[in-house]
């Protein structure tokens, strides 16, 4: 049991707040910094995919999680990220360069989209962003002079120092590494500065955070901005790592996987963006595994468990065509979803902070600390 | 001209449609502002639910009809009780989520069910057009105009004059002030989704000549009329009908004299600028927060 002494409030906003975490982050870094060289070349690529993923999750996370405003139009900022790359990188615009300005792109037109949003409260900020990404998606299918329209735009290798770093590459993983380690620091940065805690404020209450003299608006617009800007960046990444892009990937499906991230992972930390991210990434090639390797497993119990060999074989041919019907994964995805936000609204990281705590009081730990308060006078009309 | 009318009334059709599906949205979140993504594929299951009882059972269309209805508000309330009762009181995001993940799951289980294909049933509006002069309508195209003003203004009545409509009406102000007064809020909640659920098939069905029943058909409806529901005011039934009309009406003008690309997006653009003028939506009605 560790007892920490918090005198003044330099101590409170501490990035670090003990040893123990630069030991444990120290650790995965350096797993992280050989795992291009140890593990598979497929493994690494899931592991780009946890990096970007976790990038836009971050970005969501500002919004979303931290001030509270909903969006389900992420996929669209990952478009102008993605697009604003390829299009540059025709004109053989250096990488930093073409890197920045579409982070500044995107993060301007991600203010743009927080003026209209000011105004918008739930449900009706959910549908605005969703129109927006609708409308950014046709845009780029019709737009076809800039985006080549429906046919997609091939990204070449990524040029950096007058070296060419291709998308499986090792320095490729490392680039998108960095990202991110950037990214969660910036935020983390940023949470405990005067405009992160204006950001929680407005979450928590906009009426309680507008009369302790928080600029509402500004602070909105700003975390639109901020948001869209992350996801821009890591739109560029995406580009280069799919080679390449064309309007029908950046759909709703998309945003909805974004929010995913966040939902499952714990929308109240960076952790639980890298660690939804791990989840949607991972999830793919699990329930391949699952297709194939179930029905063996399930006929070999019910062998052991005294059924005959052709009723064993018949078993497993029953559980593989279930396994392989179409569309499965969607019945899964769902179930996942509905029994996190029942059972784990906290999420992933959520479950390993009341693991951690259950240890560290242990056995003193109580279940109603982590109970959520229920509302019942909750109508979000008459917000 | 004639081009304009004949544009005006199949916009008006399919705003209908829009209006209808856009009615369950309504439903609920009038009575529990929960906001329902899974109300576009509660209306696919409906339309799976009518084909098996219509074209495989092989039963006479309207008694297939009232049973898909009836079986469709039982799984109402069974989805509000697995689903959304234990989060009820919960922040609005949870519940969006879990009502998508319920859209997923509905979706997939009805393609592993029923298959991928294009599924029809046979009803007596299939064939038939009614003509006006040199105006022609389809009668499956005037049936969904007829029953969404028929449901519009018998949901409108309950809501307004009937007691449970009251009680309704007061869990969605105030939940526990309602538990209070003596209202059995869940019983009312459970009563609602099975009201919704019900409207939904009545959707589906009406829908299945002019759309056909694929498991999908909910997602890509649902999305058109969750802005009918929004353009009309969240809470208000007749705004969702007029929303829905609006958008089906923007939507074939826009497809009409506009270039290409335009007919998708145009509904989106005249949602966003309605939204900026208007952020309640038409008929919303907009209350200050007392601190």
């Amino acid at each position: 049991m560790r007892f920490m002494f918090k005198t003044d409030y330099e101590d409170d906003i501490k990035l670090f707040p003990h040893g123990g975490y630069i030991v444990t982050y120290g650790i995965l870094l350096a797993f992280l910094a050989v795992a291009p060289f140890v593990l598979s070349s497929y493994l690494v690529s899931q592991l780009v995919f946890v990096f970007i993923y976790a990038t836009v999750g971050v970005g969501l996370m500002i919004l979303t999680g931290f001030t509270g405003q909903a969006s389900l139009g992420h996929a669209a900022f990952l478009a102008i990220g993605a697009y604003t790359a390829a299009y540059l990188q025709q004109y053989n615009v250096p990488f930093p360069v073409y890197f920045l300005v579409a982070g500044v792109l995107t993060g301007a037109v991600g203010a743009m989209v927080g003026f209209p949003a000011l105004r918008l409260q739930g449900i009706y900020l959910v549908i605005a962003t969703i129109s927006f990404a609708f409308i950014i998606e046709e845009i780029l299918a019709r737009w076809e002079s800039v985006t080549n329209g429906n046919e997609g735009m091939r990204v070449k290798a990524l040029q950096f120092l007058g070296a060419t770093v291709s998308r499986d590459s090792p320095s490729f993983y490392f680039i998108c590494l960095a990202v991110l380690v950037l990214t969660i620091v910036g935020t983390l940065n940023l949470l405990r500065s005067p405009t992160g805690r204006a950001f929680v404020a407005i979450r928590d209450s906009e009426t309680a955070a507008r009369s302790m003299g928080v600029n509402v608006s500004l602070y909105k617009v700003k975390s639109f901005a901020i948001s869209a800007t992350i996801t821009g960046f890591a739109g560029v990444l995406f580009a280069h790592k799919l080679s390449f892009i064309s309007p029908e990937m950046f759909t709703l499906q998309l945003s909805i996987e974004f929010i995913i991230v966040i939902l499952i992972g714990g929308a109240f930390s960076p952790h639980g963006a890298v660690l939804g991210a791990i989840f949607i990434v991972m999830i793919d090639p699990f329930l391949t595994y699952l297709k194939d390797d179930v029905p063996g497993m399930v006929a070999g119990v019910a062998a052991t468990f005294g059924a005959g060999a052709e009723m064993a074989a018949k078993i497993k041919a029953n559980v593989a065509a279930f396994a392989s019907a179409n569309g499965l994964k969607g019945a899964i995805y769902g179930i996942i979803i509905v029994l996190f936000v029942l059972f784990e609204p906290l999420g992933l990281y959520g479950r390993w902070l009341k693991i951690k705590l259950f240890f560290q009081l242990f056995p003193l730990y109580k279940r109603a600390t982590f109970k959520r308060q229920k509302i019942y006078v909750k109508s979000e009309r008459n917000r | 001209m004639l081009d304009f009318v004949q544009q005006l009334v199949s916009g008006i059709a399919l705003g209908c449609v829009y209006g209808l599906i856009a009615l369950g949205f309504v439903l609920v979140y009038k009575a529990t502002e929960v906001v329902n993504f899974a109300q576009g594929d509660l209306m696919m299951l409906g339309g799976f639910f009518a084909f098996t009882f219509i074209g495989i059972l092989g039963l006479n269309y309207w008694i297939g009809f009232a049973g898909a209805v009836v079986a469709m508000a039982l799984f109402g309330m069974l989805a509000e009780r697995v689903v959304v009762r234990p989060i009820l009181g919960y922040p609005q995001f949870s519940i969006i989520m879990a009502t998508i993940g319920l859209g997923y799951f509905l979706r997939s289980i009805a393609g592993i069910i029923w298959g991928t294909d294009d599924l029809k049933i046979e009803t007596p509006f299939s064939q038939g057009v009614l003509r006006i002069g040199s105006l022609v309508l389809a009668y499956d195209k005037l049936s969904v105009i007829a029953a969404t003003v028929i449901l519009c203004a018998l949901l409108y009545l309950f809501f307004n004059r009937t007691t449970l409509g009251t009680a309704m009406r007061a869990s969605s102000e105030n939940m526990l002030a309602a538990y209070y007064m003596g209202i059995p809020v869940k019983r009312v909640v459970s009563i609602v989704w099975a009201i919704s659920a019900a409207v939904a098939t009545a959707a589906g069905v009406l829908l299945a000549p002019i759309t056909f029943i694929h498991s999908n058909v909910g997602l890509v409806l649902g999305l058109k009329a969750f802005p009918a529901a929004v353009l009309g005011g969240f809470g208000s039934i007749p705004g969702a009908v007029v929303g829905g009309v609006l958008i089906g009406v923007i939507e074939s003008m826009a497809g009409f004299y506009l270039p290409q690309g335009w007919k998708d997006v145009a509904p989106y653009i005249v949602l966003l600028m309605v939204l900026l003028l208007k952020p309640e939506g038409l008929f919303g009605h907009h209350a200050r927060k007392k601190v």
